[in-house]
């Protein structure tokens, strides 16, 4: 079953001449486990894909899949308890709210789907935990680092029954060796059955991937083969 | 690096004479390989033996005019359209595939780009995947790093090349 598919998707801004489309026939059928990224020039449609694949925007053709639920067929409220249950984002920056602690953030997502929250920090401290930052959750958003941040931002985007992250140039604002770090724990929560979808525009970091697709002016151009041992 | 493949890009608009081909073989690839009459002629000849070039006749000077074949075209839309392999690569022959896609008519220049840009980033996935799994400590892995950073270089070149390629598209409409 793939986690998020995306058949035959179109997304078209405005109406007739005027009309200007971001997206056009799109196929991409992502796995539990894959880590896929999508790279393309800037207007190449990295970021409505992205936000078409979390259902923070709705295609004009074609239908999105989220774990098995076409986003079409939800109610507004139905699509927002989707999007906190299995759907996390990490963007560039500005992921954390400086006012909450490392542990305050993380646990977000889960109170704000009702959790009581004493349980919200269980989940919160287990997803620290797995990326390796259970002893900084007490600590605010200026007191850690820029790569720290982005784990901060990982573990809530995984918190909880969330296995499908959304990430848009996760690493654009670390040095190349953090960036490194950065694509090493996506990879290994990929691993562990996490599925990741990641927008860059820098090869290297791409290259973590399974999958890496070519967007151009809308559509897929091209995208490398998964290796053979990732075939599931 | 193959000569063989750029003297049939540049037989594929109109024939030409062997020291023309020398000139523009040049003209096209910046100087950067500069190629002497005799291997033009030699490469000539085997070319026509392989039915990739057939020579016209002689004119009073002595001089002969070579045309491709269809075998000939055959032989250079199968160079363009294959990706070069990254191991043990005469890395020069990218640049020149480049240049020469850039100079013959009808060749679509992005596709070619594209192709590349797949294969490249194939090794780069590859070399990756070797840096996870590399057990042999540091020297091992500055040497992957080395390939990662080169197969990086290339693939930056080729975004270039792609958006230089449009201007020049988007110029010459308005």
């Amino acid at each position: 079953m793939s986690v998020v598919r995306l058949a035959d998707v179109t997304r078209t801004h405005g109406e007739g001449p005027a009309a200007v489309t971001a997206l056009s026939g799109v196929n991409l059928a992502i796995e539990a486990g894959e880590l896929v990224a999508v790279m393309g020039p800037s207007g190449s449609g990295k970021s409505t894909l992205l936000n078409l694949a979390g259902g923070l925007d709705t295609p004009t053709s074609g239908t999105v899949t989220v774990e098995d639920t076409d986003l079409a067929t939800l109610t507004a409220k139905e699509l927002a308890a989707i999007r906190r249950r299995h759907v996390g984002y990490v963007f560039q920056e500005l992921n954390l709210i400086p006012s909450l602690s490392a542990v305050e953030n993380v646990m977000l997502p889960r109170e704000l789907d009702g959790d009581r929250s004493a349980r919200a920090r269980e989940l919160a401290m287990e997803a620290l935990g797995e990326v390796g930052l259970a002893h900084l959750a007490d600590r605010f958003p200026e007191e850690i680092s820029g790569g720290q941040r982005q784990r901060v931002a990982i573990a809530r985007a995984l918190v909880g029954e969330r296995r499908l992250v959304l990430a848009d140039e996760p690493t654009g604002a670390l040095d190349s060796h953090t960036g490194d770090e950065i694509l090493s724990l996506l990879r290994a929560r990929c691993d562990a059955g996490a599925t990741v979808l990641v927008v860059t525009h820098e090869p290297r970091y791409a290259a973590w991937a399974d999958r890496v697709v070519f967007l151009r002016d809308g559509e897929v151009a091209d995208a490398t083969v998964p290796p053979a041992v990732n075939v599931r | 690096m193959s000569i063989r493949h750029g003297l049939l890009a540049l037989l594929s608009p109109e024939p030409r004479y062997g020291y023309q081909l020398r000139t523009e073989f040049e003209a096209s690839t910046g100087a950067t390989w500069p190629l002497n009459i005799g291997q033009v002629y030699t490469t000539l000849s085997r070319m026509e033996r392989d039915g990739l070039v057939s020579p016209g006749e002689e004119d009073d000077q002595g001089r002969v005019v070579y045309m491709i074949t269809e075998a000939g075209r055959a032989e250079m839309e199968r160079w363009f359209s294959t990706p070069v392999a990254q191991a043990d690569r005469p890395r020069d022959e990218l640049v020149i595939k480049l240049a020469m896609a850039v100079t013959a008519p009808g060749v679509d220049v992005g596709r070619v780009v594209q192709t590349q840009r797949t294969a490249t980033m194939a090794t780069l996935q590859e070399l990756t995947r070797a840096k996870r799994s590399a057990a042999g400590g540091t020297a091992q892995r500055l040497v992957l790093d080395s390939k990662i950073f080169q197969a990086e270089a290339e693939q930056r070149w080729l975004d270039h090349c792609e958006a230089v390629l449009a201007a020049n598209t988007e110029g010459a409409q308005s």
